[in-house]
């Protein structure tokens, strides 16, 4: 097979960027969403307006920050805040988006970052925890989840939901006493891009990447994704689109070389 | 007020707020000279089994003068509350300070990945997670010990084994009869935040980045202020408004160029990704944690012996350029990512 002008994560970076709309919010986590954030600023989007938890606002972010908290994240930002500031008024309403990962996610988008094994108390594999994904999944107006795709991560069960997603389903966010109307809006895999239906809350494909296979999605994955009669195929990125995602990441630390 | 949940996780840092008023009732006011070695400051107002909050953001800002000197004074079984802990926490563990965390982001590093050394306490039960909770959850329950209520009504977390982990509660607001999340309040024994200026009395004057210094400053029963330069006082006065933490929450004042070193000082040195990178490969074992420790921490008499193993002056102001976009940006995690294949 020839070699594709772009790889995998290049084209995840780029499909994400194009949900971003202009003019609107988003709060920014590390690594891909960063990239995404960045990119469609560059492009489609000029206004669209950068939230970091650590108090940076609207900054045009020159070059991938190691962290959401650095000195980086404040480049050419209207404000540096605080995160009392960004957090509260994201509960208020004003974010608009919110853009997560995960090391586990089930078929409601709830996420899982905070252990592997059969017991909180003596985990197999522990990791960071909420961090501000939790807050991000809970306040933000919807969100989007940008992770690999494999059976293994995405599970049945997840072990713990750190992030809420649509938790046990329609209207189960609201019982729960989340802000209205919140949750994820798509996950962005390797493979495609998934929506959640609104009637289920489950998750189906809404389009696949080009060159998939569409059996691969359920091949790789522990439920059941539902694959409706007509679905989208996703644009391929563009040269330029390529070497814009290089420049605004030239060492290579999120989106690899 | 009905409560409708409970989280399990232990419950650390609450004090009954008129506790905490007679806590304050008893600290000075007094503009009074505070400076004194980081030394002093340790041994004075760090005890074992404290309840422990760093300032800064993990890995921004970071009182890392005051880090190797708990070690070195075997400070242990102390309680962290993990607000983005990152490189603070994960020296902190391999130094063995910490024996219980409550957690709201630990054990990583950013882009860097995962550390080793805190997943390995963790994994192997030296290290406890007591409860689980959100960053903004961390900095609410601060925000609550600086108001003097005892708990913070929230709409993060509600739904979320998050929740049911931390020690936070559910109710129904009595107004909108909907579930609303109490976060207990926070005044942690002992705080540590490194500022970039502020005079001997403990006015400190910040360039941004505050993250949640205002709030932990405030909750704090016991502060160390570290500090990038001491300013004459007569500079606060000339512009008060750029005080975040005025002196008398104070207790001490101590002066350490670079002290937040390998960590990002925003507004004047980036991060040292070469340290940062050392640490990260030596500290995957124990041996290599102890004798990381033995170099940078039990082998130098102070901050300053310690700079200068780690590349001295010259070093320094590479890392002054690097803030200011000025030169490149070394990391030796990077290349060994970037060599393995990366993510295709």
């Amino acid at each position: 097979m020839a070699e594709l002008h772009y790889t995998k994560t290049h084209l995840m970076a780029i499909t994400a960027a194009k949900f971003l709309k202009d003019e609107k919010s988003v709060f920014v986590g590390t690594g891909l969403p960063m990239i995404a954030a960045m990119f469609a600023q560059r492009t489609h989007a000029p206004n669209l307006l950068l939230i970091f938890e650590a108090g940076s606002i609207g900054p045009q972010v020159k070059t991938l920050p190691i962290s959401v908290g650095d000195s980086r994240t404040g480049y050419r930002a209207i404000s540096v805040s605080v995160m009392h500031d960004n957090m509260s008024f994201s509960q208020s309403g004003w974010t608009d988006y919110g853009f997560l990962g995960g090391a586990e996610i089930d078929m409601y988008g709830n996420l899982n970052t905070t252990y592997i094994g059969e017991d909180w108390n003596n985990p197999k594999v522990r990791l960071p925890g909420s961090g501000g994904g939790n807050d991000v999944a809970s306040l933000s107006q919807g969100f989007f989840i940008i992770m690999r795709q494999t059976k293994r991560n995405f599970v049945k069960k997840v072990t713990f939901i750190t992030s809420p997603g649509y938790l046990s389903g329609p209207g189960a966010r609201e019982a729960a006493g989340l802000p209205a109307n919140g949750g994820p809006l798509k996950v962005i895999t390797q493979y495609g891009v998934y929506g959640f239906q609104p009637d289920t809350k489950r998750m189906y494909l809404e389009s696949l990447h080009p060159g998939v296979d569409v059996n691969e999605i359920n091949a790789n994955s522990s439920f059941e994704i539902i694959i409706p009669e007509k679905y989208a195929i996703t644009p391929e990125p563009t040269n330029e689109e390529v070497a814009l995602l290089k420049e605004l990441d030239p060492t290579g630390m999120a989106i690899g070389k | 007020m009905k409560i409708l949940a409970e989280g399990q996780g232990k419950l650390v840092g609450w004090h009954d707020p008129d506790e905490q008023r007679e806590w304050v009732s008893k600290k000075s006011r007094a503009m009074v000279d505070k400076r004194m070695s980081i030394h002093d400051a340790v041994e004075k107002f760090v005890h074992d089994g404290d309840v422990i909050a760093m300032g800064g953001f993990g890995h921004i800002r970071i009182s890392m003068a005051a880090i190797y000197e708990m070690i070195r004074q075997k400070v242990r079984n102390l309680t962290m509350l993990g607000k983005t802990g990152v490189h603070d926490i994960d020296v902190m563990i391999g130094g063995g300070l910490i024996s219980q965390v409550e957690v709201a982001y630990c054990f990583g590093h950013e882009l860097r990945g995962l550390s080793k050394c805190g997943r390995n306490a963790v994994e192997s039960g030296k290290v406890k997670v007591i409860s689980e909770i959100s960053n903004a959850g961390h900095q609410w329950r601060f925000l609550g010990g600086m108001m003097g209520v005892p708990f913070i009504p929230t709409r993060t977390m509600l739904g979320s084994d998050t929740l049911r982990k931390s020690s936070a509660k559910v109710v129904e607001d009595p107004w909108s009869k909907k579930p609303i999340c109490l976060l207990p309040s926070a005044n942690p024994d002992i705080v540590f935040i490194h500022v970039p200026r502020c005079d001997k009395f403990g006015n400190c004057q910040y360039d941004g980045y505050i993250v949640e210094d205002f709030e932990l400053a405030r909750a704090a029963r016991r502060l160390v202020i570290t500090t990038e330069e001491i300013i004459d006082n007569e500079r606060i006065r000339e512009e008060p408004w750029k005080t975040v933490i005025p002196g008398f929450f104070v207790d001490a004042v101590v002066e350490v160029k670079y002290g937040s070193h390998p960590c990002n000082m925003p507004g004047k040195y980036y991060f040292d990704e070469e340290i940062i990178g050392e640490w990260l490969e030596m500290s995957k074992t124990e041996e290599g944690t102890k004798e990381w420790m033995e170099k940078y921490v039990f082998g130098v008499k102070d901050f300053s012996e310690y700079l200068e193993k780690c590349g001295g002056i010259e070093k320094m102001h590479y890392l002054e350029k690097l803030e200011r976009y000025e030169a490149p940006l070394k990391a030796p995690w990077l290349e060994k990512k970037l060599k393995a294949g990366g993510k295709k």
